[in-house]
């Protein structure tokens, strides 16, 4: 099984005529991903990259079979453009636009929830299922097939741990960011649970970071499933000073709440492996095989 | 962007809700003058950005104009937590039969907006939170239909209200909402949010914080949004004028990077290798030659810096343009810090080239260049 996406995904770019909608959707076909579509209100009719341009994304698919999208679109636009790609029944929709208001947000995962839609973001880079397809903005090349799902709510931190980890021998089966933004489509429970039932994932890990409560709540689910998988984790930010923003939206320690030592603590006591440095994660995962074995 | 409560208070006395009588003072004799036109007993308020100013001294009372004016000038020669105070808020003293907290705040777990309140309000909320979360009721609102009267009726209800009380309070709650509505605000709260002797809801303080990611969308804050808060030091603000996300710490070692997890867990690397990082900066995903150069020069121009790690992963960022902003402040400005570079990804070859060419090496792995910055031995 392949989760999210994959070489069954054939995807839709909304916002493809833009820098980073073009650029990233030359990396995305270089990768091997299918992109039937692109969609830019008022080129329709043009082409970008080889790819058909379309006014919307109903009439986008009049034409092709396009079942997920991938959104590149400004922030003020967004949730629009999100709704769309929903409505057109495309599913998963990855939101790689940042800054969006979290009003928007907030609208915008209540309408995927009624509709039964995946959202992944915003503000991510995207999801990458190695050697088959990546809907996202992530360096390909730092990545192998394996059996680690990983899940972060950071850009380039999860390139340097998946770096860290393709080096050491340990492919990955899915590595998505679930978005560094306040309000976010998935989130680590929601993706535990893709994990456990996905068969070619046998280890995941989680890459967090300083403010909300998506560790917390992760952990908290890890203890009361008995969580059958090893789970290893990293969360950035013990260094940060309480109130302020650390470059993501969602990225700030509120009072004492959101501090990177409780939730450190808090995976700690629910039998997740913790690095104290990103480099030690491969290590971290090795041991855990070892132990396995030996048992 | 968080606005002063006077701020928030004219904001909500447009929408009918209850703020005490009041004016706003820059000077003691201003204070007085403001006492003398609404009689009675004021409250005189600090009005600061940072929370805990009640705690801090920030708050004081005056029963006549001359004692008004005292306690003004007291206060506006306050710094609280860092802070200058610069103007105070005279409003009248209220009769207060009981002190509330409500708020309406981002639930990110949710998705949604919810509404905490309590009966136990005042300058102790923080307590009666960590000590009896109990006291502290939650009420969901629905994002896309928002909140209804029955929400905040049931919220009133479960306060103990009823009769016409509850319908004030509810009408209050209510406007609160709006409030956050119209201004995209992460955080609308009233504490205490005053129950007078005469059966009114008035909202004694209010804070609100606008969602920085919404103000394309507010004309109305857009002068506000470039004045330089008191909360951030001039070299964050010279930073985030020039499109950084910088935030200015202790340390002597300045850091540089690209995207907000790798520097956050640059800062924790140095710290764990026993480094004091001096800042956290970052220049963002595919910054060119120029903003790196800019970068550089805020981080090598603050004094307490005296050597700078610069630790690229490039994805979208490529390494040469990288390098060539580093080489654009050795040609204008000199480089005038130890820098230690780590840099690995796209064009990592041709950005290596070129530093070598000033006399620069790059290392590829970023646990050696931290130890390196650090000075520890590289293992």
């Amino acid at each position: 099984m392949t989760l999210l996406v994959g070489k069954h995904t054939r995807a839709i770019v909304q916002g493809i005529t833009g820098n980073q909608g073009a650029f990233h959707t030359r990396l995305m076909i270089d990768y091997g991903t299918q992109i039937v579509a692109g969609v830019t209100p008022g080129k329709g009719g043009t082409v970008s990259q080889g790819v058909p341009v379309f006014d919307t994304v109903a009439s986008a698919l009049e034409k092709t079979d396009a079942n997920a999208s991938i959104i590149f679109v400004p922030a003020p636009f967004a949730k629009e453009a999100g709704m769309e790609a929903i409505d057109a029944g495309l599913n998963p929709v990855v939101i790689i636009t940042e800054m969006i208001p979290a009003r928007d947000s907030m609208v915008l995962m209540a309408y995927a929830r009624e509709h039964g839609a995946t959202i992944v973001g915003p503000n991510t880079p995207g999801v990458i299922t190695p050697g088959e397809a990546k809907l996202g903005i992530m360096p390909g090349d730092v990545f192998a097939p394996g059996g680690i799902g990983l899940a972060s709510r950071s850009g380039t931190l999860t390139y340097e741990i998946a770096s860290y980890l393709t080096h050491a021998g340990i492919g990955q089966s899915t590595c998505l960011g679930i978005g560094g933004d306040p309000v976010t489509g998935l989130n680590f429970v929601d993706v535990l649970k893709m994990f456990r039932d996905d068969k070619s994932t046998n280890a995941v890990v989680l890459i967090g970071e300083i403010g909300g409560s998506a560790e917390e709540d992760a952990a908290s689910y890890i203890a009361e499933t008995h969580y059958p998988k090893p789970v290893a984790a990293y969360v950035a930010g013990r260094a940060a000073p309480p109130g302020k923003r650390m470059g993501h939206a969602g990225a700030i320690i509120t009072g004492t709440e959101g501090t990177a030592d409780a939730k450190m603590k808090r995976f700690r006591e629910v039998g997740v492996l913790v690095a104290e440095v990103p480099s030690e994660l491969p290590r971290l995962l090795q041991q855990q095989r070892t132990a396995v074995v030996q048992h | 962007m968080k606005l002063f409560e006077y701020e928030s208070k004219s904001l909500a006395q447009n929408l009918g809700i209850n703020t005490p009588r009041g004016g706003l003072a820059s000077t003691p004799d201003e204070a007085r003058d403001i006492h003398k036109r609404i009689g009675g007993e004021v409250v005189i308020k600090a009005q600061v950005l940072v929370a805990g100013r009640g705690k801090a001294g920030g708050i004081k009372f005056g029963s006549k104009p001359e004692e008004t004016r005292d306690r003004a000038s007291e206060i506006l020669s306050m710094t609280i937590k860092g802070e200058k105070v610069k103007k105070v808020l005279i409003e009248q003293k209220l009769n207060i039969k009981k002190e509330l907290f409500g708020s309406i705040v981002l639930d990110r777990a949710n998705k949604c907006q919810t509404v905490l309140a309590s009966d136990q309000g005042g300058i102790d909320i923080e307590d009666v939170a960590k000590q009896s979360p109990e006291k502290i009721l939650h009420h969901r609102i629905d994002p896309v239909f928002g909140m209804r009267g029955y929400d905040a009726r049931q919220v009133g209800l479960k306060l103990g209200y009823t009769g016409q009380r509850l319908n004030s309070l509810t009408d209050l709650l209510s406007n609160l909402y709006r409030l956050s509505v119209i201004y995209d605000a992460e955080l609308v709260e009233s504490n205490p949010l005053v129950e007078t002797n005469e059966g009114k809801f008035v909202t004694a303080d209010l804070r609100l914080i606008v969602d920085d990611n919404s103000l394309f969308r507010h004309p109305e804050f857009q002068e506000r949004a470039k004045e330089v808060s008191s909360e951030v030091t001039p070299l964050e603000a010279k930073a985030r004028e020039n499109g950084l996300a910088f935030v200015e710490l202790d340390g002597d070692i300045g850091i540089m990077g690209n995207g907000a997890g790798l520097v956050m867990a640059t800062l924790d690397m140095v710290n764990h290798y026993g480094g004091k990082p001096a800042n956290f900066c970052d220049v963002g995903g595919g910054a060119n030659a120029e903003h790196v150069a800019t970068a550089l020069q805020i981080i090598q121009g603050d004094p307490k810096v005296n050597r700078i790690f610069v630790n690229i992963l490039a994805g979208i960022t490529r390494c040469d343009e990288v390098a060539k902003g580093i080489v654009d402040v050795k040609k204008v400005v000199g480089l005038k810090k130890p820098l230690v570079v780590r840099m690995q990804g796209t064009n990592f070859e041709e950005g290596k080239k070129i530093l070598n060419s000033i006399g620069i090496t790059t290392l590829e792995k970023m646990d050696e260049a931290a130890q390196l910055v650090v000075g520890s031995k590289v293992a």
